[in-house]
């Protein structure tokens, strides 16, 4: 493994800059990684050449002094972000060979900003799951294995499982997710990268394929807090295109960065320390918070009373919201089609779906269509909404009295792949500290805290108020700063 | 609530997914598991609250009424399964 | 209460009609796309990715659909609602990419209005009657399947997918078909008057779902049916005394009315069931996420409002009042914007030629329009968009009469020279040579003579034949090439005639 690839991306951005290595050191160098790490499966498709052109063009740029933000710094996109000409697939076979002749807003800007693609990164699919198990390309398998000698594969996390897998597993330093209920980071915190959720709309969704229009966030996942607040500046950004999306200036996040928090309140959710809680978790939870008070924060005790309600309104919502925004999946247009002998145009539509749409997919759609019809639409879908105005309310009291929330990402370290599917209701539960910023469409952010007694990384997660990204990028640094995580997993692969 | 393997039936027409009974037999636990699990959210008080409209306070962009967009059928058909003379194809439906 | 009613073997039955008008806006792109929303291009050009519901597409919604949506609201005196929202109805069809329609369910824009239709006595419409709206609400337009192209194939469209729509639902307060037909009328009048919706039936840019059900009278409602896409009034009145008798049939002979959607067949003047497009009609209403609310300022609103045009029916009671006009002739001159607008340019020129008033001049122009006008296009198989005399021609016509340049039958004979050259009323005269005699010696002499060549008659008629003058006025005019003004040989003959 070359020392490049150890890098992360301001250091690729900063070395290259100052002349220490060419764009294409830095390319070769990833693609070579990547195209040795198959048997993680985080790529669904892999495209050197897009990153090397995008390393010429940063190399020339350099001579010619005209350098842009992230020029010569490669990533991975996550596959549910449309890149023209490059085959996208949301994971599901009912996409496979789909090539979008558009690029969705979010990928357009980090080329526009001298970024270059390794690949299209593997995914839970449709953005359905925390396991990355339930991709049509199969599972991507985690390049960390517990400490004990055990060689069980484990879950990367979901549904951004190949991204978080690539940049754990060096094969890019950064990559694009997404993060409808912990998407970014629930899978940063079992991989022990970064990950950020930012407030809603301040990235575009236009292009990214839809799993829960009012829930979906694009985010960066990296390295470090640096690394993420580079990469969020280049994707946010108000697009006319998208009616949700945030018209408001982008802030400059990393010449903001500031680890030194005195004078700001740290809020703790009693609520989250729920009964039972992992004993590692709730030991990194602690540093954490020994961490921040190190860093000048008064620590608060806050109440969010709805969080309990947080997970059951998620899994109301979200699938109510993907039973539609999947209902144009029914091969007329593109994708597959299977048209068995003497089907009808309705029969069609039955048999290309139930054939394109996986297990988890499919369980999504009917509970969305269930709760939505004639009978039930207000004793599930409008109570969950109600909720989830509480939920908003819950946090906006709580940042009277603090500045950001500190809370863990995860229930528990990653789990083995098999472990959980055989109970949708199981996997579901480890988004439980994920889902409430979701709900209420506040950033957020997964830093890794520490190591399980299995060796496995845990994260602590910082929620900000709406807009406030530095605020949370700020605390996420201040522990970074004292957490010292410089574990790396073994490379097996 | 809960559903039965008609219902289950019912919502997958509904949702055109083509199941078979044994599919749609499997999934009746595993849908009363998770529709009594989110029934919980029957407890909460919402006398006085109003359902969430939009996730973060913003109101709705009107766009110039100008023509920016269409003339791009090459794209529009790139990806069809089945297309001719400029159109989508599909099995013949009868009205 | 209206008189019309189904006679059926038990007994009289009511009808019970209200109508469900998508109006398709008048704007240059489509709802939520930058698409032109034009008709007649080539199949799937006015299509956007948006439109063609590609994976991770996203609506941003028109501000000139909903301006002209607020106006048609004004117009029909409508509520308009500052705060309203977008629901998607889902279900599956090949003219619907999304699998879902963008619409307004819970939260439309407009709320409560009305418009009055004419009374008509020769169609049973004793008063004037006012029939409630209910609500507009904007939606998004289907694309189009064509099923007769291929054997086994159907072709998809979606040059019209995405195209604004406004749908218009009357309360069912009507009675009648002609009633039907007076309210489909008068609503496409004042879409074409707000130039909201150009209202062509026959282009499908206004369509009706017909919804019927019967009862004797004093019953409750009955079960009603939907019969869709009904594209001309003709067709509508039709359908609404086909669907009427079949549920009387029905009814009588025991049964009950199903309710269900139907289609309307023009060949054979019946309906049909529709098979369902989507079965228990379970459409999952729940507000669309993409959007946000919309929420409109009164300042908007303000604009709207004073952007209408006069509309029909102040339109008719200012004609009636400050113009003089009869109110039939009133009602025929408003009845679409179109001619309306012809006779207020005809009007305009009158009264700038004669220098008078527009009160003066308004009969005359309003006359000879309905009648002479019209004649000649019905002649000519025209309309009043393509007459081959415009109104300011009209109104030169009409001012050389006035003035007695000429009297009213030569303006026949030049009326007609002006259609067919397309000439100047002035000049005609001019060249022909056809201006009035005003020269009281002339006529006179020919009066005289005239009197003295049939002199017996003028003993019959000093004897008290006094039908006769009406001839020594005809033999006069005759005499004078139709050339003497009428009123000056009148009274010469008078004179002449002692």
């Amino acid at each position: 493994m070359s020392a490049l690839t150890d890098l992360t991306v301001a250091e690729i951005r900063d070395g290259f800059r100052a002349g220490e290595f060419s764009a294409r050191e830095v390319a070769e160098a990833f693609n070579a990684n990547v195209s040795a790490a198959k048997a993680l499966n985080a790529f669904i498709v892999e495209t050197p050449e897009h990153a090397l052109a995008a390393a010429d063009q940063a190399d020339k740029d350099r001579a010619a002094g005209s350098l842009k933000p992230l020029s010569g710094v490669p990533i991975g996109m996550k596959d549910l972000f449309c890149t023209t000409g490059v085959q996208t697939t949301a994971a599901s076979q009912i996409l496979e060979g789909f090539t979008p002749p558009y690029e969705s807003t979010v990928s357009q800007k980090l080329w526009d900003a001298g970024a270059g693609m390794l690949g299209k990164l593997n995914l839970d699919q449709f953005a359905m799951g925390s396991s990355n198990e339930t991709s049509y390309f199969g599972n991507v398998i985690s390049p960390w294995r517990r400490g004990d000698g055990d060689n069980a594969a484990l879950a990367p996390g979901g549904s951004s499982g190949g991204s978080s897998a690539a940049i754990a597993a060096r094969l890019c330093p950064a990559a694009t997710g997404t993060d409808t209920g912990g998407s970014i980071r629930q899978p940063a915190a079992f991989t022990g990268i970064t990950g950020i959720k930012p407030t809603y709309g301040r990235c575009s969704r236009w292009g990214i394929i839809a799993f829960a229009s009012s829930l979906d966030q694009a985010g960066p996942m990296a390295h470090s807090v640096r690394d993420c607040a580079i990469m969020l500046e280049a994707m946010a950004g108000f697009d006319p295109k998208d009616s949700t999306s945030l018209d408001l200036p982008v802030p400059l996040w990393e010449a903001g960065l500031s680890s030194d928090l005195r004078g700001k309140k740290v809020g703790i959710p009693k609520e989250y320390r729920v009964e039972g809680l992992d004993a590692d978790v709730a030991r990194v939870w602690d540093d954490g918070i020994a961490w921040l008070k190190d860093a000048g924060a008064e620590i608060v005790e806050v109440s969010l009373p709805h969080s309990k309600y947080a997970l059951p309104a998620y899994y109301i919502i979200a699938p109510a919201e993907a039973s539609s925004n999947l209902a144009r999946y029914d091969g007329v247009r593109y994708g597959l089609r299977d048209l068995p002998d003497g089907a009808n145009l309705q029969d069609m539509y039955a048999a290309t779906r139930a054939a394109g749409f996986g297990p988890e997919v499919k369980r999504r759609i009917i509970i969305g269509t269930y709760v939505l019809s004639a009978g039930f639409y207000d004793a599930y879908y409008t109570q969950a909404q109600k909720v989830r105005t509480l939920m908003a309310q819950d946090f906006a009291k709580a940042f009277e009295g603090c500045d950001v929330i500190l809370a863990p990402t995860t229930p528990s370290a990653a789990f083995a792949l098999g472990e959980n599917v055989d109970d949708p209701l199981k996997m579901y539960l480890n988004d439980v500290f994920a889902v409430p910023a979701s709900l209420a469409g506040l950033p957020a952010m997964s830093v890794p805290g520490g190591l399980s007694k299995d060796g496995l990384p845990l994260g602590l997660q910082i929620i900000g108020p709406a807009f406030d990204e530095q605020a949370v990028l700020n605390a996420g640094l201040a522990i970074e700063e004292r957490a010292g995580f410089k574990a790396r997993p073994d490379k097996w692969w | 609530m809960s559903v039965d393997l008609t219902t289950v039936k019912k919502i997958a027409s509904l949702a055109r997914l083509a199941m078979s009974d044994d599919d749609a037999q499997a999934l009746v636990p595993e849908l009363n598991g998770i529709l009594h699990w989110v029934e919980q959210l029957g407890e909460v008080d919402v006398t006085g609250v109003e359902p969430m409209t939009a996730v973060i306070p913003n109101t709705l962009r009107l766009r110039d009424d100008i023509v920016t967009d269409g003339d791009v059928r090459d794209k529009v058909l790139a990806n069809a399964p089945q297309a001719e003379h400029g159109f989508f194809t599909v099995p013949k439906v009868i009205e | 209460m209206t008189s019309y009613r189904i006679q059926g073997a038990t007994g009289d039955w009511e009808v019970v009609i209200g109508l469900e008008v998508h109006a398709q806006v008048v704007s240059q792109s489509k709802l939520f796309s930058g698409a032109a929303a034009s008709f007649g291009a080539e199949p799937n050009t006015q299509v956007s990715l948006v439109d063609a519901a590609m994976p991770g597409m996203l609506p941003v919604l028109n501000g000139e659909c909903i301006r002209q949506a607020v106006r048609t609201g004004l117009a029909i005196n409508g509520q308009i609602n500052k705060w309203s929202r977008f629901d998607r109805k889902n279900y599956f069809y090949a003219d619907l990419p999304q699998g879902y329609q963008i619409s307004q369910l819970y939260h439309p824009l407009v709320g409560e209005g009305s418009l009055e239709i004419d009374a008509d006595e020769k169609v049973g419409i004793a008063q004037d009657k006012v029939i409630g709206i209910e609500r507009i609400h904007v939606e998004q337009d289907a694309g189009k399947l064509m099923h007769d192209q291929h054997p086994t194939r159907s072709y998809v469209d979606l040059n019209r997918s995405g195209v604004a729509l406004m749908e218009i639902v009357s309360r069912p307060d009507m009675s009648s078909p002609a009633e039907a037909g007076a309210y489909l009328r008068k609503l496409r009048a004042i879409l074409r008057y707000v130039g909201s919706c150009d209202g062509n039936m026959e282009e499908g840019s206004m369509r009706a779902d017909v919804n019927v059900s019967v009862r004797k009278p004093g019953d409750e409602l009955g079960t009603r049916t939907e019969t869709k896409n009904v594209n001309s009034v003709r067709f509508v009145m039709q359908a609404i005394e086909q669907e009427a008798k079949r549920q009387v049939d029905v009814l009588e002979a025991g049964g009950k009315i199903v309710q269900e959607t139907r289609l309307f067949n023009p060949d054979t003047g019946t309906t049909h069931s529709m098979r369902s497009k989507e079965d228990a009609h379970d459409y999952r209403y729940f507000p669309d996420p993409d959007l946000l609310p919309l929420v409109l300022e009164d300042s908007f609103i303000e604009t709207c409002r004073e952007s209408l045009p006069e509309l029909p029916d102040a339109k008719r009671k200012r004609y009636v009042e400050a113009l003089g006009l009869s109110d039939y002739n009133a009602r025929v001159l408003t009845a679409e914007a179109e001619t309306a607008r012809w006779f207020e340019r005809m009007l305009t020129a009158s009264a700038a030629i004669q220098k008078k008033s527009e009160g003066d001049v308004a009969k005359a122009a309003a006359n000879w329009l309905l009648s002479e006008l019209y004649g000649a296009l019905n002649r000519l198989g025209k309309t009043l968009e393509d007459s081959p005399v415009g109104p300011e021609r009209g109104a030169e016509l009409l001012a050389l009469v006035a003035d007695n340049t000429i009297s009213g039958s030569i303006a026949k004979q030049v009326f007609e020279i002006m259609l067919e050259t397309g000439d100047a009323p002035g000049k005609i005269v001019e060249e022909r040579g056809l201006k009035q005699t005003t020269d009281t010696g002339a006529i006179e002499a020919v009066a005289a003579k005239v009197l003295a060549d049939n002199a017996d008659k003028v003993e019959q008629y000093r004897g008290g034949k006094e039908a006769l003058f009406g001839f020594f006025v005809g033999q006069t005019m005759k005499a004078m090439q139709g050339k003497a003004n009428p009123q000056m040989v009148n009274e010469l003959l008078k004179k002449l005639l002692g």
